[in-house]
């Protein structure tokens, strides 16, 4: 009853074989060790699992893993670069948007869609793209300020502004 | 305090990079091999007796490693669950066992476990068992669940009544003669689910011939974990280990010991591997406790001029279908629901009943919402009862700032507080004047602004030991570590267990202005209970206050250590040496100082340090504060209500919180945020419905309204600072001072911008129906 299924998940190739009821989250997390992905829900609601598919970000647990047959995915482990943050993660880092970190990785993945489609979103235009990744800690206020500052950043390129808190690593 | 550099800095915080990564590790990211996963066969029956279980058809399925009834199981577990005697000893409080055996009392309770070698296998084998049930009439109304010829759950009891209980002080009678305004209200505090976006979720691995228990658990009780899975499976203390690793949310749900950690454990033990049992969201729903679904009903004395002279009030309390862990702590809120202002007389009852639903504990605020909310709406309804304005109303009652520290009614002494500061400096930036203008302008062009206030007071931070031993039987306290390396680093081990608060963060600024040391030298560690003697861990809004203060009085002591070894390093009197900045040095010659790592070195080098000292560099506290901390507030939100679809719409939301010194402002706002959030979720958009039958009908995120970004604005913060005299750093508490506020705050805004629709209450969650309906009972004609 396996099927073999084999993407690219952060530019490695993985080939499996699975059952074809196997969700591409499960998939993910268990087939190719990539634990950032993560659930929250079973209904579709909470976007912890969102990935990008061929440019697309999608809940990953309303696909099954046999469905992404040849796909290129990126997960939250696929954004930064080597030791550099991706802009996103370093502005909610920055601006102190995540609390657990439970939501995290799916809301960033969201937000880098929001602003590839919409560079410069205004506030409600950020609210109204998040809607689909719930987050419980944050309120979603510091969330939204990373998506502005983040958006700021990518759009000059520029090095982070000098309000943001202190920088003690 | 010496000059600070680390408290008061909005640090970023040192737990992110590994979050935003996707490298955290959470329960289930952790990897392990040999695993067996654990599927629960939860009852569908909200009231039923176990008539058989059928496991043969599951035993065959593919990957079963094997199944577990209750019957199997139950004499495995040396004692029931724990129920603390909170402020109710004398409560009817049945047993309870991690697994059903004869009996079921609400849907999700456990039945039966399956192991396999997958989870699906395990879920699918689950599939297969198969129970027979036979169906009693389910109590699901907290008034008819104590009416004579309610359906028993526990028959044993003899009633669902658990406790009948009086908290008053004053001559209320009195109170109400000397009334010439007196009204009676109900409000409704609807059962709400705590959604961490992190299900519950654990890991046991028990060791057959070492006899030794680990446990991962996504909690925030880890300490308290341990000593029960001791108990209940006969495991000496000494061999049982619990780690919380990283925890993806708890807001009071991960605050009890559950069925699943004792079951996990057991299974792990039966089998001798380990085992993994994860929640996922349709169980979290049923499983984990829910908050709140109380009743409340009020009734109030005071004078034409706004005085408030008395209040009368019960509090009927769903515990649900058993007496959760700490399931009666929700009686606080009468304890304070005095709030921040002055009466004669308050005359309380607390009424516990079970019914065959899930069972309700802790959730963000526990009790003390319920208390703001209570008050709050008071506050409002004596405003329109008198016709004065809602500001001052409150401002007529508080209870002044000369008067703190104020021993309120029931004997709650307040630590210290100045409420007019607050609410003051919230109406300032709220514009109040110019909103109330504004807000009669708008009604005239038919568009409804309404204005809502809650000035809070909560208690939290707890110990004092004696205190919370008298009112839960368990000793409170703070507890942390302090231990410096031989190269000077150093490690600080916390009795918290935080769970998206940032204590790696801020307890290393606690200890760095101690130490003088860089704050990236200063490594935190929690949430595992082989690494410290002890903890409390985190609810409560407490760890700060309590842990933080420990970390702060340890590091005062290896402080004070290392000046005696610098002394004698130097050849000095103590008395003459000073410590600065990490270095000690003999007054006035601070170019020959010896610094810190120095000191450590010679620490450890025991031939080098005075004679009779003890090697090494390293404190321990336990911290008991002689009171409570009572943060303090004033929460101002600004409702639009759409006449033609009942729409509620957050326009604005101001706070002015004062939580003592804030040792990192970005997080306490973060906290702040988070815990607005949440109330607002219960004034707009939560509740978990049950139908007569006993079924959830909430019982997913489609069902469940957790709020959204789409839903809520962004906050206007600003705080005071009133520092706590109860403890050396001069910290309250924040976790929960958000959501002790929103709710009250959002319904007060609510009901007044209905109030040209003689709208005087209106129930949570304020739906767009609900709203409709009130704008639209007199065919939608202003009064
Ligand atoms: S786990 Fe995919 S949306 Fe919740
Ligand atoms: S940070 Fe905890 S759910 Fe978003």
């Amino acid at each position: 009853m396996r099927r073999k299924v084999s993407m690219t998940i952060n530019g490695t190739q993985y080939e499996h074989e699975v059952e074809p009821r196997l969700l591409l989250v499960y998939h993910i997390r268990e087939n190719a060790g990539l634990t950032g992905t993560h659930i929250g829900c079973d209904t579709s609601n909470c976007g912890a699992c969102t990935v990008e598919i061929d440019g697309h970000s999608v809940k990953s647990c309303t696909v099954f893993a046999v469905q992404a047959e040849g796909a290129q995915i990126t997960t939250i482990e696929g954004l930064a670069k080597g030791n550099e943050l991706h802009p996103i993660q370093q502005a909610f880092w920055d601006e102190h948007g995540l609390q657990c970190g439970y939501c995290t990785p799916g809301m960033i993945m969201a937000a880098k869609q929001l602003l590839e489609r919409n560079p410069n979103p205004s506030e409600r235009e950020i609210r109204l793209g998040i809607e689909g990744n719930l987050c419980r800690c944050t309120g979603y206020h510091n969330i939204v300020k990373a998506i502005q500052t983040a958006s700021k950043v990518m759009a000059t390129g520029a090095g982070k502004e000098a309000k943001a808190p202190a920088t003690v690593s | 305090m010496a000059i600070s550099q680390m408290v008061g800095a909005s640090i970023k915080r040192r737990e992110d990079p590994e979050l935003v990564t996707g490298t955290g590790s959470f329960v289930d990211d952790l990897p392990q091999t040999g695993l067996a996963y654990m599927s629960i066969v939860r009852s569908p029956e909200p009231h039923a007796r176990i008539v058989s279980i059928e496991t043969s058809r599951a035993r065959e399925a593919d990957g079963v490693v094997a199944i577990f009834t209750g019957k199997d199981i139950r004499a495995d577990f040396q004692a029931p669950m724990p129920v603390t005697p909170t402020f109710v000893p004398d409560k009817k409080a049945p047993d309870q066992y991690p697994i059903a055996t004869d009996k079921v009392r609400y849907v999700g309770e456990p039945v039966a476990i399956v192991l396999a070698t997958s989870k699906a296998a395990a879920e699918d084998a689950a599939e297969r068992v198969e129970v027979r049930y036979q169906p009693l009439p389910p109590v699901t109304d907290i008034e008819k669940a104590i009416e004579t010829g309610a359906s028993l759950i526990h028959e044993d009891l003899g009633t669902n009544l658990s406790y009948d209980t009086k908290f008053a002080a004053g001559d209320i009678e009195a109170a109400f003669r000397e009334a010439d305004i007196r009204f009676k209200q109900r409000l409704v505090q609807q059962r709400l689910i705590p959604i961490a976006i992190e299900g519950r979720g654990v890991v046991a691995d028990y060791k057959k011939f070492a006899n030794t228990l680990t446990v991962w658990s996504s909690t925030q009780i880890p300490h308290f974990v341990k000593v029960f899975l001791a108990v209940l499976l006969g495991i000496p203390e000494s061999q049982v280990r619990v780690v919380a690793p990283d925890v993806g949310g708890g807001f009071g749900s991960k605050i009890r010991v559950y069925p699943e950690e004792f079951l996990t454990a057991l299974a792990s033990k039966r089998l001798g591997r380990p085992v993994k049992w994860i929640e996922d969201r349709n169980e979290n729903m049923r499983a984990t406790h829910h908050g709140r679904s109380q009743l409340w009903d009020v009734e109030v004395a005071a004078k034409k001029d706004g005085t408030l002279l008395g209040v009368r009030v019960t509090q009927w309390l769903d515990l649900g279908a058993y007496c959760s862990q700490f399931g009666t702590f929700m009686v606080i809120g009468l304890l304070v629901a005095q709030g921040a202002y002055r009466m004669k007389a308050f005359d309380g009852r607390g009424i516990g009943v079970f019914t065959n639903r899930t069972p309700t504990d802790a959730y963000r605020g526990a009790g003390r919402p319920e208390a703001t909310f209570l008050i709050e709406r008071v506050m409002d309804l004596l405003a329109r009862e008198t016709g004065l304005d809602p500001v001052e109303v409150r401002r007529k009652n508080f209870i002044r700032k000369e008067e703190q520290p104020f021993t309120a009614l029931l004997g709650l002494t307040y630590d210290s507080g100045d409420y007019e500061l607050t609410l003051g400096k919230a109406l300032e930036m709220v514009g109040y004047g110019q909103l109330r203008k504004e807000q009669a302008e708008k009604r005239k062009q038919g568009t409804y602004l309404g204005i809502g206030l809650a000035t809070y007071i909560e208690i939290c931070g707890l110990g004092p030991a004696a205190a919370t031993q008298a009112a839960s039987g368990v000793s409170l306290w703070g507890m942390s570590v302090v231990r410096l390396h031989f190269t000077g680093k150093a490690t600080v081990i916390i009795g918290s267990s935080p769970h998206g608060q940032g204590h790696e963060t801020t307890m290393a600024q606690v200890a760095a202005d101690v130490l003088g040391l860089p704050i990236q030298d200063i490594d935190v560690q929690h949430g595992d209970t082989a690494i410290g003697p002890m903890g409390m861990d985190t609810y409560g809004s407490r760890s700060m206050a309590l842990d933080g203060t420990a970390v702060h009085l340890s590091a005062v002591k290896v402080r004070e250590k290392a000046k005696k070894i610098a002394a004698h390093l130097l050849e000095a009197a103590e008395e003459d040496v000073v410590y600065e900045g990490g270095r000690a040095f003999v007054k006035g010659s601070p170019s020959k100082a010896i610094t810190i790592q120095e000191i450590a070195v010679a620490a450890f080098q025991t031939n080098r340090i005075p004679k009779g000292m003890e090697g090494g560099l390293e404190a321990t506290t336990f911290f008991d504060p002689t009171n409570f901390v009572w943060p303090f507030g004033a929460h101002i939100c600004v409702v639009e209500v759409d006449k033609d679809t009942g729409a509620v719409r957050i326009v604005r939301y101001v706070a002015v919180d004062d939580c003592g010194i804030r040792i990192n402002p970005m997080v306490v706002d973060g906290q702040l945020h988070g815990g607005i959030a949440q109330g607002i979720g219960q004034a707009l958009l939560e509740e978990g419905i049950y139908g007569e039958d006993g079924q959830l009908k909430s019982g997913t995120l489609l069902d469940y309204l957790v709020p959204t970004a789409a839903d809520l604005p962004s906050f206007e913060l600003e705080a005071t600072i009133t520092p706590s005299p109860v403890n050396p750093i001069g910290v309250k508490g924040i976790g929960e001072a958000g959501t002790i506020a929103s709710s009250a705050a959002v319904v007060n805004a609510i009901v007044d911008a209905l109030e040209p629709f003689g709208v005087k209450d209106i129930d949570m969650p304020a739906s767009p129906e609900k709203v409709w309906h009130l704008m639209h009972k007199n065919g939608g004609k202003q009064r």
